[in-house]
């Protein structure tokens, strides 16, 4: 199919959410079933063409970007609708679609209150949209709309959708909702993130010469060092803050517990199975590559901050009481191995960060599905309340304790191959990074993993383990329905597959990756 | 001979405002609507002229194209000016849709009150052509003086009169600094045209001459008042607040685009040898009008208000690319007026748009505080939704169109990196983005996060019709903030037209 490789195809994958999401919105607000099928139709078109250019992708020559255009999109500022992947991004744009279409499934009778699925749907396609093309674009400033696009939805879902617990923050006499904080927490930390990315751009498109927002030009000319001394320097740091707010990166990250608490289940999942994925992809995609000389700078303290993250997330989780906000604060230490494999800049590190970012996705994303079921049942997600859920509910403490598994890191399910290789990227940096500094950082990430081990085992203790407390008996219980079964069950066979063969994964990203730490680095 | 053709959108607007006002004596009251329309077709009728001009190349029996120089170069029709007097143009008519069902529903005037639009609108068509002092007060004073009567229309209202007589006052005393500055710049000079100003401060050497530093200054505080640029700005809330909406958005739009108009032809025609003198200026004008705007309308309760100290931040954002004038080469020149006129065509759409929907949001919530509109996603819910997204659209948050705006402001300073006030003023101003988000932010989760308020009759409320010309109105002014969004070159391509002016 030639026209599905010159640029149509991604074009689908990335703007068939987008026709959902509008003709969803021209629908009356009573006709629900319509607008359900019609948000599953266009997901599943979605991810269907995914899957195909998954399978059509020339594994041979996964360095080079494939199916993709280059057309005139705002000739004033020298832009260009400049599309497509490579290795890297091909598995996390299967990912996305692939969640989303699991999380529409799931939404089909689990609606968070109020209501209102037809608003429902809409945001979840267009933040399909922005995920989907953020990791398709080629052009700095298509990035930039497409990294800002997923803001909206965001912002929408959680404050409208989300938890209604009130709290009191420090310094203020008025309760306020936890909904209404989180996003608008969310909404300002990842605008002034992005605020000093887009900086960053405009200043490498004036360096360049002739100006472009053309990443793989920008690449070429970086690695040509025509970014070098203290100008890059700049340029990185603005760069970093905008993508370590996305990570997050200790001390950015205070905004995810808050917004992954507090919003509805299905923001909790495309939250941290996707939208953390695009700063770190951001940190592949644009920084190392156009900025290699400052990128060594930074590894080091990258590093640092990223096992700050692991042992940091890891002992809040051993803290927290509540459940969701357990799991929420897993990730800032999960994406803490993504980061400290990024930092190592060799080809076992990164092969790690982007196997470690989907099988984030898959476990974090099943981990907050379970997380909201449970609350739908027990209406709290205080583990001191819980208990017992194995006897109550066998299919869903059963489903929990294979995902803590694999969120631990056990061999032979995925979460195992993104800890152990960022592990021993680090043992290894590139040539000319501080091996005292990475060696280190190794040993503490390791101690970081028994950490992990801990508090998720805790988890399942208090959760799934001993028998049920007395304010749950004589209830009656429903274990997982078919719907929550349809969406979870694919992430199960993911999680094994790629597991046992993380040839999935790597046969895609290894050449993408072993050209992009040789041209940039030369190692 | 006279250039017909290139004055025929000021002839179109004299002789409809000519219509206007005796047809008014004529119509019975109940047909007073008919004066809007008359004012209407007129100014719609003034677009096509500007598109004949502008395309001059390809109809045939057009000849003379390229700029149009009348009245010894004191009038002149180029790119640029075409450009902005469809700005003008686009915002006059928008206003007037703004105005028709606000008026009828309203117990005051209605013909006269087209007429003043009318004429506050040519006023703007004149200037975006003049090229020497004396056109260019002209043109302002006809842009102010029907403005400071309409400011005060609603007259049995304490706000309306306090709206139209701060901002008189203050308008006449920034018209006699600003006239008082141009009368040194003339005795100094001994010219009124632009071009022989520039020429002449060049020639004498007059960059480092105290009275002419003065002179300089003396014009730039005057026009920093019709632009309300911090600390200048103290009416415009004031006024924006006690005006009928309509106005206010006339106001924050097309009179201060016309603001902004004078400001740059003046700096970069007449000034044009000296950018020392203006350039450190604008860049504290630009850094106190984001700042002060935006802090202080993170307090406001009253929506109007509120958009009245945005609006200030947004012409501290349009200062914002010429603020480092003083080290652009040609390219960054040319790249500072694409950015602001880019910048001041988007902001147009964006700012009427808010202010159409607040208009239709007040009336359903007979209300213009911001705790009143609690909830209105659940009785009004396309309100609701245009709403945020022309709020959204002004914090510039892709894919509205106001990220592009942003961009090309961004863009212009960044130009100049190699300069640590280039660098500080790029950083002033996306902090300022951030801080702009939250109190936009603040309307949008009023209106959907929050319960509706008991004094509020929601199946009234829902029931409620929106004018058809306010609908009109939305309509367009969405459409724009959308597609432009995604398709930014159709407006950069008018900024593109503005680009080759200083040279």
């Amino acid at each position: 199919m030639d026209w599905f490789e010159n640029g149509w195809g991604l074009s689908l994958i990335v703007f068939l959410p987008l026709v959902g999401a509008t003709l969803v919105l021209l629908l009356p607000r009573k006709q629900e079933r319509v607008a359900k099928v019609t948000a599953l139709f266009f997901a599943f078109a979605s991810f269907a063409a995914a899957v195909y250019a998954a399978v059509t992708f020339d594994l041979d020559s996964s360095a080079s970007f494939q199916f993709g255009t280059d057309q005139s999109w705002i000739a004033a500022i020298g832009s260009r609708f400049h599309i497509g992947i490579d290795g890297i991004s091909l598995p996390l744009l299967v990912l996305s679609t692939l969640i989303t279409l699991l999380c529409i499934v799931y939404s089909w009778n689990h609606w968070p209150e109020p209501h209102n699925p037809k608003g429902f749907l809409v945001l979840m396609l267009v933040l399909a949209t922005g995920m989907n093309g953020t990791f398709v674009a080629l052009d700095l400033v298509l990035f930039f709309i497409f990294f800002e696009l997923v803001l909206l939805p965001m912002y929408f879902m959680i404050g409208i959708w989300g938890d209604r617990t009130k709290i009191r923050l420090p310094g203020f006499k008025r309760e306020v909702e936890t909904r209404l904080y989180a996003s608008i927490k969310f909404f300002l930390f990842t605008l002034f993130g992005s605020a000093f990315m887009l900086l960053g751009f405009l200043a490498l498109y004036f360096k360049s010469d002739p100006h472009t927002f053309d990443m793989v030009a920008l690449a070429q000319a970086g690695q040509m060092g025509a970014f070098a001394g203290a100008f890059g320097g700049w340029v990185f740091a603005a760069l970093f803050v905008g993508f370590a707010v996305k990570v997050p990166m200790w001390p950015l990250h205070t905004w995810l517990p808050d917004a992954h608490t507090a919003a509805p289940t299905v923001g909790s999942v495309l939250l941290a199975a996707i939208l953390l994925k695009l700063g770190a992809y951001g940190f592949i995609r644009i920084s190392l590559p156009i900025l290699p000389e400052q990128a060594q700078d930074w590894a080091p303290a990258i590093a640092i901050l990223a096992v700050i993250a692991i042992i940091y997330g890891s002992l809040a989780c051993l803290a927290q009481t509540d459940m969701k906000r357990l799991i929420a604060f897993s990730s800032v230490g999960h994406m803490g191995f993504v980061m400290l494999g990024i930092a190592t800049l060799t080809d076992i590190g990164i092969n790690a960060a982007v196997i470690g970012m989907v099988a984030h996705g898959l476990i974090t994303g099943l981990l907050f599905f379970l997380a909201g079921s449970m609350q739908h049942r027990y209406h709290t997600r205080e583990m001191s309340r819980l208990g017992g859920t194995m006897k109550l509910m066998p299919v869903l403490g059963g489903l929990l304790a294979f995902t803590a598994m694999a969120s631990l890191g056990l061999p032979g399910l995925a979460g195992f191959w993104g800890e152990f290789m960022a592990l021993l990227g680090s043992f290894n940096p590139l040539d000319g990074l501080s091996l005292t500094v990475f060696r280190t950082a190794m040993v503490v990430g390791a101690v970081g993993t028994v950490l992990t081990a801990g508090y998720l085992l805790w988890m399942l203790q208090k959760v799934n383990l001993g028998e049920p407390p007395a304010e749950w008996a004589g209830k009656e219980w429903h274990d997982a329905d078919k719907f929550e079964l349809a969406a979870w069950i694919p992430l199960v066979i993911a999680i094994f597959a790629i597991g046992v063969f993380p040839k999935i994964i790597f046969g895609a990203t290894d050449g993408a990756v072993v050209n992009l730490i040789r041209s940039a680095f030369g190692g | 001979m006279f250039d017909y053709h290139a004055l025929a959108p000021e002839l179109i607007l004299g002789v409809t405002l000519l219509a206007v006002l005796a047809i008014d004596l004529v119509l019975p009251e109940r047909l007073k609507y008919l004066a809007g329309v008359t004012a209407l077709v007129g100014m719609v009728a003034a677009v096509f002229p500007l598109l004949t001009i502008a395309f001059c190349d390809s109809i045939t029996g057009c000849s003379d194209t390229g700029a149009r120089a009348m009245f010894g170069g004191s009038y002149v029709v180029d790119d640029f000016a075409l450009v902005l007097k469809g700005l003008f143009l686009v915002s006059g008519v928008i206003t007037l849709l703004l105005s028709v069902g606000y008026l009828e529903s309203d117990d005051y005037y209605q013909g006269e009150f087209y007429f003043l639009i009318l004429a506050s609108v040519t006023g703007a068509v004149v200037m975006a052509s003049s090229r020497d002092l004396i056109t260019m007060f002209v043109g302002l004073e006809l842009v102010s003086a029907p403005a400071f009567l309409l400011a005060g229309w609603r007259k049995g209202d304490l706000r309306g009169n306090e709206a139209s007589l701060k901002f008189f006052l203050t308008g006449v005393l920034a018209t006699a600094v600003m006239l008082f500055g141009m009368s040194l710049v003339y005795g100094l000079t001994g010219q009124i045209t632009f071009a022989g100003i520039a020429e002449q401060t060049a020639v004498l050497g007059l960059g480092s001459e105290p009275a002419f530093v003065m002179a300089v200054v003396f014009v730039l505080v005057g026009f920093a008042f019709k632009v309300s640029a911090v600390p200048f700005h103290f009416w415009a809330p004031d006024t924006y607040q006690g005006a009928p909406t309509p106005v206010a958005a006339y106001l924050s739009v097309g009179s201060k685009a016309a603001g902004f108009v004078g400001l740059l032809t003046l700096c970069y025609l007449a000034f044009s040898a000296v950018p020392e003198i203006w350039g450190p200026i604008l860049w504290v004008l630009a850094v106190a009008s984001m700042t002060v705007g935006n802090l202080v309308a993170l307090k406001q309760t009253n929506v109007v208000r509120l958009l009245g100290y945005s609006s200030i931040a947004h012409g501290g954002f349009i200062l914002v690319p010429f603020a480092m004038a003083a080290s652009y080469d040609s390219v960054g020149l040319a790249d500072a007026f694409f950015g602001s006129i880019t910048y001041l065509l988007i902001y147009a759409f964006m700012n009427l748009g808010a202010f159409a929907v607040v208009i239709a949001a007040a009336a359903k919530a007979k209300s213009g505080e911001i705790a009143d509109w609690a909830g209105m996603n659940r009785y009004a819910p396309a309100t609701a939704g245009l709403l945020s997204m022309f709020l959204f659209a002004l914090a510039g948050i892709p894919p509205l169109a106001g990220w592009f705006a942003k961009f090309v402001m961004f863009r212009a300073v960044i130009g100049t990196f190699e300069s640590p006030w280039a660098v500080a003023l790029a950083v002033i101003a996306a902090v300022n983005a951030v801080i702009a988000l939250y109190y936009y932010a603040r309307i949008v989760k009023s209106v959907y996060m929050d319960d509706v308020p008991i004094s509020v009759p929601q199946d009234q409320a829902a029931a409620l019709r929106t004018a058809p010309s306010l609908v009109l109105a939305i309509a367009l002014t969405a459409a724009v903030v959308v597609i432009v969004g995604f398709f930014p070159q159709i407006l950069a391509f008018f900024g593109e037209a503005a680009r080759a002016f200083p040279s």
